[in-house]
């Protein structure tokens, strides 16, 4: 485990983070950083945590409102970080984890320039909060290729050339791969239901239909 | 956005022990946060009750289906019984805002959810629905505004399931610690701003709303719901329309019009109904219900548009409920 944890980070003071003065964890944990020590050491706050649990009614769980450790699961792997309860996943993932294949555009979920799968459904990770994250697996654009494979729909979209900026790909891709996972045989119609919440300023929409729809033919043959 | 402590509950009971001192309720949080995001809304404690499973899913029942309020947008809008039998409700809530809010936002919350009034959604303009005395939308950007029934705020209802919810007769049940439960049927529900600008609706800030009932409707019953948006996807309505008819053959023997985007509470169009019922639907009849839906519009300057497209919208959501037209392809989604 110790080998794929990715370098701790401190949630540097943004926009939704400024303003808590409170005493927090974060300098105890600071420099903890990569190693089994790291973990260890988050698990012995949580263990703490789970003690001052037992004082809270059953069927609540407690978070206070100064940042604290939590494990997400992304893309297959325990990510151990420290987010507060504002913290939305966009960021935790961005400047929490520094996986910033996931784009934030709009900020209010209007544009799914930040889409991740919660459990393999499609989500704005910047309406998400970091906490309902937790105990579900989180799929991000960094975790759609495997090391040998790259997935059918960003190989599509590399041959169909559909993106000009590509702000707005992250997202896109996310979407189509989310919609062949459910349905390996799209019609064209299907595609722009899947993407009707992603916004692409240059406009590469009839680009992103084909791709997908080649993508989809590719899945189909393969399976 | 201002921290806050959060309380992660996973029963209705633990939920309801937690709602005080000013602890307000999170679902799928799509609202919530964005009125957090803009700066109006600082709670410094929030009960998430999106991890209740007691709360989630569609029941059927002999008299009708009960939904529980952390039920998602999606999951209504791919139920095989409500696209079959309640199909305003699954038009409804499958072309709410985008495919991927939808599988966040709850029908509770989508229910609940505030106004969208650019005035109301921005902290810098405290205006009557904040305690103040000053509406901005009268002399200001109203072209997203109210054209009917506003009294003093012209914004409108933004809920699209409630549109539809108005029109089958639904009713919101409410649960409180100290009260236990409580039915309000769907009309009684929002209140106007007239009556009371503090409020949105009837529930009290101690109660969760838990689930949503809906008697089944009767034979021969057909509906169905279209909004129109300036963009095809990713928006609140500028014009919508839930048709629910009940027909005796050729015959309309009841009919339910219902509007959102018109006015700031859901509304029914009496005089579109009373031009229906009791004759077959027809192109005429349809149009003839759609120019009475507008019976004592009165536009703002900026929303006159809104008055030539509700007809438009009424007219065709009443022949594709009557399966005479197909899904208009410039309906929204
Ligand atoms: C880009 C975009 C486009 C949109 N377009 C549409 C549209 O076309 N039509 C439409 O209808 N909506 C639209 N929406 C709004 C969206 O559907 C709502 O924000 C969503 O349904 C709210 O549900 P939620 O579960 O996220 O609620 P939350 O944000 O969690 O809650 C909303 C409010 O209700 C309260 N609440 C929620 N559940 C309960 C409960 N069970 N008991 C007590 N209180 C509760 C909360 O305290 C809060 O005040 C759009 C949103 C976006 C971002
Ligand atoms: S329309 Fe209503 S919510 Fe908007 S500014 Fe006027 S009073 Fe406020
Ligand atoms: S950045 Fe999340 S939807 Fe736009
Ligand atoms: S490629 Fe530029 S926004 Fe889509």
């Amino acid at each position: 485990m110790s080998d794929h944890q990715p370098p701790h980070r401190e949630l540097p003071e943004t926009s939704s983070t400024t303003g808590n003065k409170g005493i927090t964890r974060r300098g105890f944990l600071k420099g903890a950083g990569i190693t089994a020590a790291g973990t260890a050491l988050l698990d012995g706050v949580q263990s703490l945590q789970q003690e001052a649990q037992a004082a809270t009614p059953k069927g609540v769980m407690e978070y206070g409102a100064e940042a604290f450790p939590v494990t997400l699961n992304i893309n297959g792997k325990e990510h151990a970080l420290h987010v507060e309860t504002r913290t939305m996943l966009a960021e935790a993932l961005r400047i929490g984890l520094g996986m910033t294949g996931t784009k934030i555009s709009c900020d209010r979920g209007a544009c799914s320039s930040c889409t991740v799968w919660l459990d393999k459904l499609p989500v704005n990770s910047c309406m998400t909060l970091a906490v309902d994250a937790i105990g579900h697996r989180v799929t991000t654009i960094e975790g759609l290729s495997t090391d040998s494979e790259v997935h059918p729909v960003q190989a599509a979209f590399v041959r169909h050339d559909a993106m000009q900026c590509g702000f707005c790909t992250p997202g896109m891709v996310m979407s189509c791969a989310a919609l062949i996972e459910r349905n390996p045989h799209p019609t064209e119609r299907d595609v722009r239901v899947a993407i009707s919440g992603n916004l692409c300023r240059c406009g590469t929409y009839p680009k992103v239909f084909a791709a997908t729809l080649d993508a989809a033919g590719q899945h189909a043959t393969k399976a | 956005m201002n921290s806050f402590s959060l309380a992660d509950c996973t029963t209705v009971e633990a939920a309801l022990s937690q709602l005080k001192n000013g602890a307000v309720v999170k679902a799928g949080g799509v609202d919530l946060l964005d009125r957090m995001k803009n700066g109006t809304d600082t709670p410094n404690r929030l009960v998430n009750i999106r991890n209740i499973r007691e709360l989630r899913g569609i029941q059927s029942t002999p008299d009708g289906v009960t939904i529980g309020a952390l039920t998602t947008l999606a999951e209504i809008a791919d139920d095989p019984t409500i696209r079959a039998q309640y199909t305003i409700l699954s038009d409804a809530c499958g072309h709410a805002a985008t495919p991927h809010i939808r599988n966040m936002a709850t029908i509770g919350g989508n229910v609940l959810q505030e106004l969208q009034c650019w005035y109301f959604r921005s902290a810098e303009f405290q205006c009557i629905r904040k305690g103040k005395e000053q509406c901005f939308a009268f002399s200001g950007l109203n072209q997203y505004h109210a054209i009917m029934d506003y009294g003093g705020c012209p914004s409108v209802a933004p809920s699209s399931s409630a549109v539809a919810l108005l029109a089958l007769n639904a009713t919101i049940e409410l649960t409180s610690a100290a009260k236990g439960k409580r039915k309000v049927a769907i009309q009684n529900f929002y209140v106007q701003p007239d009556a009371n600008p503090h409020r949105f609706n009837v529930k009290a800030d101690e109660e969760l709303l838990t689930a949503i009932h809906i008697p089944k409707p009767a034979p021969g019953t057909r509906s169905a719901y279209q909004k129109y948006g300036e963009k095809e996807s990713h928006d609140w309505a500028i014009a919508d329309a839930g048709i629910l008819l009940e027909m005796d053959g050729d015959i309309c023997r009841r009919a339910v019009v219902t509007m959102g985007a018109a006015s700031p509470v859901v509304r029914r169009s009496k005089e579109a109904e009373a031009v229906l019922t009791g004759k077959p639907i027809t192109r005429d009849t349809a149009r003839a219900a759609g120019k009475a839906s507008m019976t004592g519009a009165m536009p703002l300057s900026m929303n006159g548009y809104k008055v030539q497209l509700f007809p438009i919208a009424i007219y065709r959501t009443i022949l594709l409920a009557a399966g005479q037209m197909e899904r208009d392809p410039s309906a929204a989604g």
